[in-house]
């Protein structure tokens, strides 16, 4: 990490947004991860995705849990309201907020620790749910904040820094978050920017529970031989299944793709994810057969990458709750409360 | 054993129904007290039942009085034994003179039966095997064949009966002429073959006024309806799933958009109690009005997020109906232990709010302040039932509420104040009260937002973990504890007729079995004046009273004396003065039993010098 602090005036030839942000209203605090850290590319990766999205910063709420990735909503949209919850309770917090308020936009941001171990219920049940929201695990597959132990998201074989060797089984976030019901899932590597940004922009518009696990290796604790999470590792068994381009329902696709290479998926808010298919049978609106995928590729030692599904008609929470438009936080007594006539006829039957 | 006189009382006794868990008996025993309640009788009910759905013994007591005791009494004066499994043991708890209703089909040998009670054999399952082919529909009219045979032997308004059931089956009209068809069975042949009515028995009053009959889990919930309260999260935990019910059935009629249709309204069943608590604080950290409903395991779960929502200032509303511990403990079993671990909830240095409302009318006034609370203090607010006022229904004054009353929505910095440029700092005390301006989130383009965390950060909500601001914060949050006292609901004080030297204090459930102790005290000469408790922290009153009086009773429903113990922690009281008296085996408190307790100590001070309890 850097002590010296971001001077406040910028260039005034920035580019700016649609609405007139430049890039540097979407960043944050300076981080204090280590030098080099994945979590930190994934970091700029929403600042890059939310500056072309052109969002307010203040409608995006930010919350996480515990840990060096729970720590970096400190790091970008400093304009945003950040809760900075307790380990593995993230997605019940934001479940709450997301409740009182549907109008905003909910980015979670969990580690391997805080959503594989602790909180793997919390995790579990958000996405049954189908909070919308965007929630990203920034996995390194270790614990970084407390010097280098396991998480459940480590491969078994996988060796520590000490030299210790993984005997449990992984836990495949991506895996569980298909199996629960999540309507957009996605893999994705810190390394890779071009194919980050894109599905954190197809993620922000999806209307249900988008799930991306990035795969981030800690430098300082998960980066050495004999790591499955390793910068190395990762880049050697990257198998990315498509390459995609999203385009906001504000914006036509500019880019011109060769004939039969691009499925073009439309969301249901009018947004369209441009694939560029990598792996010529894969389906993304295919659930059963991302999984069969996944679990094939995933035991020939390779790491699936890309969207890996998305539902073009996802239900949320509140649609299943059947919730009136208005977000809830804005009800005032004169939509809430019965009155003293109906608390008359109340008593009258109690009698 | 002894002959004795059958016990003659008008308007003016218990009623216990022993009964077989499942069998459908609780429609017709509530269909007693209410039908006591219609002839303008007071009644206290109590459920005694076990966790199961289906065999255990349950029991259902009414205690009839006309002078309008709510408390439990103890002793029954008429068994209405159902249950073979306890019928020796139900035949036994019957006071000598009282009387035994049982079911007479098959001959029971005397020795099974009591000289010093009167038996009444009614042959009920004969009747109902006759009346009805279907076992099913045999065994759930035997519960009504009981009421008619009771309004008979208590000389109970049939018309009242009738009334009633044409009440509870409206909307399934197929069902009421059946359902009185079948106390008339009951009735028809105990009039024809039982000399009717028995000593005990009921005369038609007015003392009942405009009161109202309502478990206290439905009042709390509809004071969480009139309080704002837009979404709850919860997970189900005998005593409390009734309140979280009682919610969703209130707003399913009461907030519902007129126009489309929809919920104004979020009701989530989480995975468990972490969820549910965090689920809460989320919501209230967004700006909506948001509760919980548990018992004492749920809030030993929530320890962690009740200590980020005291920390990080957001309001949260949990009602918290009490139980036996622990988790597998009495959970069908009142008790008030939760105090100490409610007051103190979590990790590091905290303290919260408490609420203890005594019966219904004070669960929903309580339920509804308690989210102004909450706003206004940034903290969260516990409103502590407990089973006894949770799960029965009780006789309770109406419910009130005032149209003109606006929900006090707390310090709130709003988009216009920021625009205008007024300053924010998340953790500033401007006013001096402790408490700081909040934003929700998404107020303002430029100006409001924070980040929220525990504590390690300054006035503006800037990451720090230097000692000094942690230090600063502390004393401000003990400072905002200090305005609470001034907020919450005072005590409610009642002197005896003349000065006393002895004072009692009680809160709750404790309440109607106080009102009748004290009348019983005050019969045998014993005066004393009390002093209700209804909010932790303490007003200064509570101090005020203790140091009026040489000698303080503290009545409560668990084994420590937990609201004495937080009386002397916090207002530095001398537990000397302080006598605890304590009642935990899970039954509801009665005044025989404070009574007796008081009177006990006060005649033995006659003769022995003072004992210094807990000194």
């Amino acid at each position: 990490m850097t002590y010296l602090a971001k001077p406040k005036f910028h260039h005034p030839a920035l580019p700016k947004n649609a609405l007139g942000y430049t890039h540097r209203d979407y960043e944050g605090a300076i981080s204090t991860l280590c030098a080099g850290c994945g979590h930190d590319s994934i970091s700029s990766a929403i600042i890059e995705a939310c500056f072309e999205l052109a969002i307010a910063p203040h409608r995006v709420a930010k919350l996480s849990g515990i840990g060096c990735s729970s720590k970096t909503p400190t790091y970008f949209l400093g304009q945003s309201h950040g809760f900075n919850s307790v380990h593995g309770r993230m997605p019940s917090v934001l479940t709450g907020a997301n409740l009182a308020n549907r109008e905003l936009i909910y980015l979670g941001v969990s580690g391997d620790g805080d959503s594989a171990s602790i909180g793997f219920g919390q995790f579990a049940h958000a996405i049954r749910r189908g909070v919308r929201m965007v929630y990203i695990v920034e996995n390194n597959g270790v614990y970084g904040l407390t010097k280098g132990q396991f998480s459940a998201t480590a491969d078994r074989g996988s060796k520590s820094k000490r030299g210790s060797v993984n005997r449990d089984a992984p836990i495949d976030l991506v895996a569980i978050a298909l199996q629960l019901g999540a309507t957009f899932v996605a893999r994705s590597f810190s390394g890779d920017k071009e194919q980050l940004v894109p599905l954190i922009k197809a993620a922000i518009e999806h209307e249900g529970a988008a799930f991306i696990d990035v795969v981030s290796p800690c430098i300082a604790f998960n980066n050495h031989a004999g790591s499955t999470k390793s910068f190395d590792h990762v880049r050697a068994h990257n198998e990315a299944v498509n390459r995609l381009d999203f385009v906001s329902p504000r914006a036509p696709i500019a880019v011109q793709y060769a004939p039969g290479t691009v499925e073009i998926v439309e969301q249901h808010d009018g947004s369209r994810i441009a694939l560029e298919k990598l792996a010529a049978d894969y389906d993304v609106t295919d659930r059963l057969a991302a999984m069969n995928y996944l679990q094939t590729h995933s035991a020939l030692g390779h790491i699936v990458t890309g969207l890996l599904y998305v539902d073009r008609e996802p239900e949320d929470l509140h649609r299943h709750l059947d919730t009136v438009e208005a977000p809830l936080n804005t009800l005032s007594e004169r939509d809430l409360c019965p009155g003293s006539e109906a608390l008359d006829v109340i008593n009258d039957g109690l009698r | 054993m002894p002959a004795a006189t059958p016990i003659s009382s008008i308007n003016n006794f218990v009623v216990r129904f022993a009964n077989v868990n499942g069998s459908g008996s609780a429609s017709a025993n509530e269909l007693f007290a209410r039908a006591v309640l219609r002839m303008g009788v007071p009644v206290a009910a109590r459920n005694i039942f076990p966790s199961n759905i289906q065999g255990l013994p349950t029991w259902y007591e009414v205690r009839v009085s006309q002078a309008g005791w709510l408390g439990a009494r103890g002793g029954c004066d008429l068994m209405v034994a159902m249950n073979p499994q306890t019928f020796d043991k139900d035949v036994a708890s019957i006071e000598p003179g009282g009387y035994l209703v049982y079911d007479s089909t098959k001959p029971l040998t005397s020795s099974r039966l009591r000289s010093d009670i009167t038996v009444i054999g009614v042959p009920l399952t004969a009747m109902c095997n006759q009346r009805w082919p279907e076992p099913r529909l045999r065994q759930l009219f035997k519960n009504m064949v009981y009421l008619g045979a009771l309004s008979a032997l208590l000389d109970m308004d049939p018309g009242a009966i009738e009334t009633l059931i044409s009440e509870q089956f409206k909307g399934k009209e197929k069902l009421i002429a059946p359902n009185i068809g079948a106390v008339k069975l009951g009735r028809d042949w105990t009039l024809e073959n039982i000399p009717c009515p028995l000593g005990v028995r009921l005369v038609r009053a007015d003392a009942v006024g405009d009161r109202i009959f309502i478990d206290g889990n439905a009042a709390a919930a509809l004071g969480a309806v009139y309080g704002g309260a837009t979404v709850c999260a919860w997970y189900p935990l005998t005593p409390s799933s009734s309140l979280a019910d009682a919610f969703t059935r209130y707003c399913s009629k009461l907030r519902i958009d007129p126009e489309t249709g929809k919920k104004k309204y979020a009701v989530i069943q989480a995975e468990d109690e972490l969820a549910s608590i965090g689920i809460v604080i989320g919501a209230g950290w967004n700006g909506a009005r948001a509760f919980t409903a548990t018992s004492g395991p749920g809030i030993s779960l929530m320890q962690e997020f009740i200590g980020l929502a005291y920390f990080a200032e957001i309001p949260a509303v949990l009602f918290d109906v009490q139980r036996g511990g622990p988790s597998t403990g009495m959970p069908t079993r009142t008790q008030q232990s939760d105090l100490v671990s409610c007051a103190y909830a979590s990790h590091g240095d905290t303290k919260h709010v408490l609420l203890l409302p005594a019966d219904p009318a004070e669960a929903f006034d309580f339920g509804a302040d308690a989210f102004d609370l909450a706003d206004r203090l940034q903290t969260p607010i516990f409103v502590m039932l407990d089973l006894d006022i949770g799960m029965n229904r009780h006789l309770s004054r109406p419910f009130v509420w005032d149209d003109a009353r606006k929900y006090d929505r707390g310090k709130v910095m709003t988009e216009t104040e920021l625009e205008a440029g007024r300053d924010f700092g998340r953790y500033l005390d401007v006013d001096g009260d402790g408490i700081a301006y909040r934003t929700y989130p998404g107020t303002h383009p430029t100006r409001g937002a924070y980040f929220t965390r525990g504590t390690s950060r300054d006035r503006y909500a800037r990451y720090t973990e230097e000692g000094g601001p942690y230090v600063d914060n502390m004393e401000r949050l003990l400072k905002k504890f200090e305005t609470a006292k001034t907020l919450v609901p005072r005590p409610v004080r009642k002197n005896a007729d003349q000065p006393t030297r002895h004072g009692v204090i009680y809160y709750g459930s404790t309440a109607p079995a106080m009102d009748e102790a004290i009348f019983l005290l005050e019969a045998g000469g014993m005066r004393l004046d009390r002093l209700r408790v209804r909010a932790f922290p303490f007003h200064h009153d509570v101090v005020d009273f203790v140091m009026e009086h040489d000698t303080v009773f503290v009545v409560e429903q668990n084994r420590d004396g937990q609201l004495r113990t937080l009386m002397v922690s916090e207002c530095g009281l001398d537990p000397a003065r302080l006598v605890p008296l304590l009642h935990y085996d899970g039954t509801p408190i009665t005044a025989r039993y404070i009574a007796g307790a008081i009177g006990n100590h006060l005649d033995a001070r006659k003769v022995t010098p003072l004992r210094k309890v807990g000194a």
